[in-house]
């Protein structure tokens, strides 16, 4: 089970959570076609690190909010939790994105 | 490369076995390629076989970072079929299907292809109609399916749970007899054996860590075993598609998930056939062993380990029971993970990428066992003569960005719903 450290609720099981998925993706500012190529990163295209990824959740189970996550690909680990406007990379000072 | 066949095995009996050769050479690497193909599992194996064989290159390389078949390949639950319902799947997976039905032979190696039948069950009126229009859809594309109702269902399993008081009665199920189950081992090593035998070098304990790129081209492989001239480039290796690319800079319509699966203690002959529950994610097949060999989801989050969590074993048993109650005393024996290439509309990607000799073999998601020989067929077409077989041609990289999504389910642009 991984343990969530959600702002609002402390640690809860992974089980009530939502996975959601990349938080780093913005969608484009309007939707003329000169933007397809942003909405086709938007939609369709991911990092997929093998390492450090930031990743939201929601509590589906508890209080529903969107929960920003800082969690190793390979080893499942949590560094890190906030809520979604927080970049917990800039928070783990001196931890490198790529692993 | 000697045949096994029947002589063979009494000859070697006379000196108790001591005198076979070994099945693939382990080759000192060449300082270039023609062609590198990056992974060797199922996939990558298939397209140098059918590089060589049907296409006639035979300085060809297959780089595998730890052992052959040692990926999904020898993870997976092995079950082959081709029902699918949209016309850029359809063909492919039937041509598979068929190639699966020639394979021990055209491999001179026994993959233990056991057609058993594939049953997809229904619980409800509307599946019964999701299904028909499946089976119909199938037939008008000449390819095998019956729809069975309940009591011909009772005839042929009646370890299921037929009874009316439950939450998802069984009303009925759509077969397709051609489908079944292989060995994963078999594939993989009758693979390696017969690519090698037409001269192509596997090279396992060898990890590919950069490229090197000249204009739009893709010059160097670099590897845990030195640097490698190439003229083309296949990636084949599944959930790591999206950590490779990343270091030529491409991004890709992919994520890595972990998928789960499982193995019972052995039992005399129960479970006949494939069969899948409607109303949740499970799949059951019994190996030749005997164990009961099942799965169901993945685990849902990104992940690059080959490990699974607990509350997915909870969620995968309990659909299991809900299909076949007598499981509940059944112990498990060894459960594992792998990682799976979930693409952005559950359909594989086949084909040429942005860099001039780079292709393309990723997105499997949790279906790439029964594409093994069909792949290889068509990537090495796609590699041969630089463009694609008409078999791969819709399932290309171009799509995610043309709006023309392959998605069987209709699920979106969701990796882990599909
Ligand atoms: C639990 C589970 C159950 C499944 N069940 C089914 C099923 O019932 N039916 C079905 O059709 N499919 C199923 N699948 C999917 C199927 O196993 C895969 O889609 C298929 O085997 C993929 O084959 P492959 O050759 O592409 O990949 P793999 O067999 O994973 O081979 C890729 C190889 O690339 C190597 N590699 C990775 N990175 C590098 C690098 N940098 N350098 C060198 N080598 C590298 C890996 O070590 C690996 O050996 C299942 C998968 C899993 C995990």
């Amino acid at each position: 089970m991984l343990i969530i450290n959600c702002p609002l609720c402390g640690p809860r099981d992974h089980a009530e959570f939502t996975y959601v998925g990349d938080a780093t993706k913005n969608r484009p500012e309007n939707s003329d076609n000169s933007n397809d190529n942003a909405w086709y990163d938007f939609v369709y295209l991911r990092d997929n690190p093998k390492g450090l990824h930031q990743e939201l959740w929601q509590h589906s189970f508890g209080c529903r909010c969107f929960v920003k996550v800082l969690r190793n690909t390979l080893t499942h680990e949590i560094i890190a939790t906030g809520m979604p406007k927080d970049n917990l990379i800039l928070k783990e000072k001196g931890l490198e994105l790529s692993v | 490369m000697a045949k096994y066949s029947i002589f063979n095995i009494i000859k070697n009996a006379f000196n108790e076995d001591k005198n076979w050769a070994r099945a693939w050479r382990d080759p000192e690497p060449k300082k270039s390629y023609d062609v590198i193909i990056i992974g060797a599992g199922g996939h990558g194996l298939a397209s140098a076989f059918y590089l060589a064989k049907n296409h006639g290159i035979r300085n060809i390389a297959v780089l595998e970072k730890g052992y052959l078949g040692g990926g999904n390949t020898g993870r997976n639950t092995t079950i082959v079929r081709s029902n699918y319902m949209l016309d850029e799947n359809a063909h492919f997976y039937e041509k598979s299907l068929q190639l699966w039905e020639q394979l021990s032979s055209e491999l001179n190696y026994n993959v233990m292809f056991s057609q058993r039948g594939v049953l997809n069950l229904a619980h409800t009126d509307s599946q019964i109609d999701a299904i028909t229009r499946r089976g119909n859809t199938m037939r008008l594309n000449g390819i095998d399916a019956e729809l069975l109702d309940e009591k011909q269902i009772r005839k042929l399993m009646p370890y299921l749970d037929f009874s009316n008081d439950v939450r998802f009665p069984i009303k009925g199920g759509l077969l397709q007899r051609r489908g079944g189950t292989a060995r994963h081992d078999a594939v993989a090593w009758g693979l390696a054996r017969a690519a090698d035998s037409l001269g192509v070098d596997i090279i396992q304990n060898c990890e590919v860590i950069g490229f090197e790129e000249t204009g739009n081209k893709i010059t160097i492989v670099k590897t845990s075993r030195g640097n490698f001239n190439c003229g083309k480039v296949g990636f084949a290796v599944a959930g790591n598609t999206g950590h490779l690319a990343s270091l030529i800079n491409l991004k890709l319509p992919i994520e890595s998930h972990v998928l789960q699966a499982f193995v019972s203690e052995p039992l005399k002959p129960m479970i006949d056939h494939v069969v899948t529950f409607g109303a949740g994610h499970f799949y059951i097949s019994q190996s030749d062993k005997g164990g009961l060999v099942f799965g169901g989801d993945i685990d849902m989050y990104n992940s690059y380990a080959q490990k699974g969590n607990l509350p997915l074993i909870e969620e995968v048993v309990t659909a299991g029971l809900a299909m076949i109650p007598s499981l509940s005393r059944l112990r498990i024996t060894r459960h594992w993970g792998g990682v799976m290439d979930m693409s952005m509309d559950g359909s594989p990607i086949i084909g040429k990428s942005p860099i001039d000799n780079l292709y393309l073999n990723c997105g499997w998601c949790y279906g790439g066992f029964k594409a093994t020989p069909g792949s290889g067929w068509v990537f090495a077409h796609t590699i041969a003569n630089d463009e694609p077989h008409s078999l791969n041609k819709g399932l290309n990289l171009e799509r995610f960005k043309k709006g023309r999504m392959v998605d069987e389910r209709g699920a979106g642009p969701f990796p882990n719903r599909h």
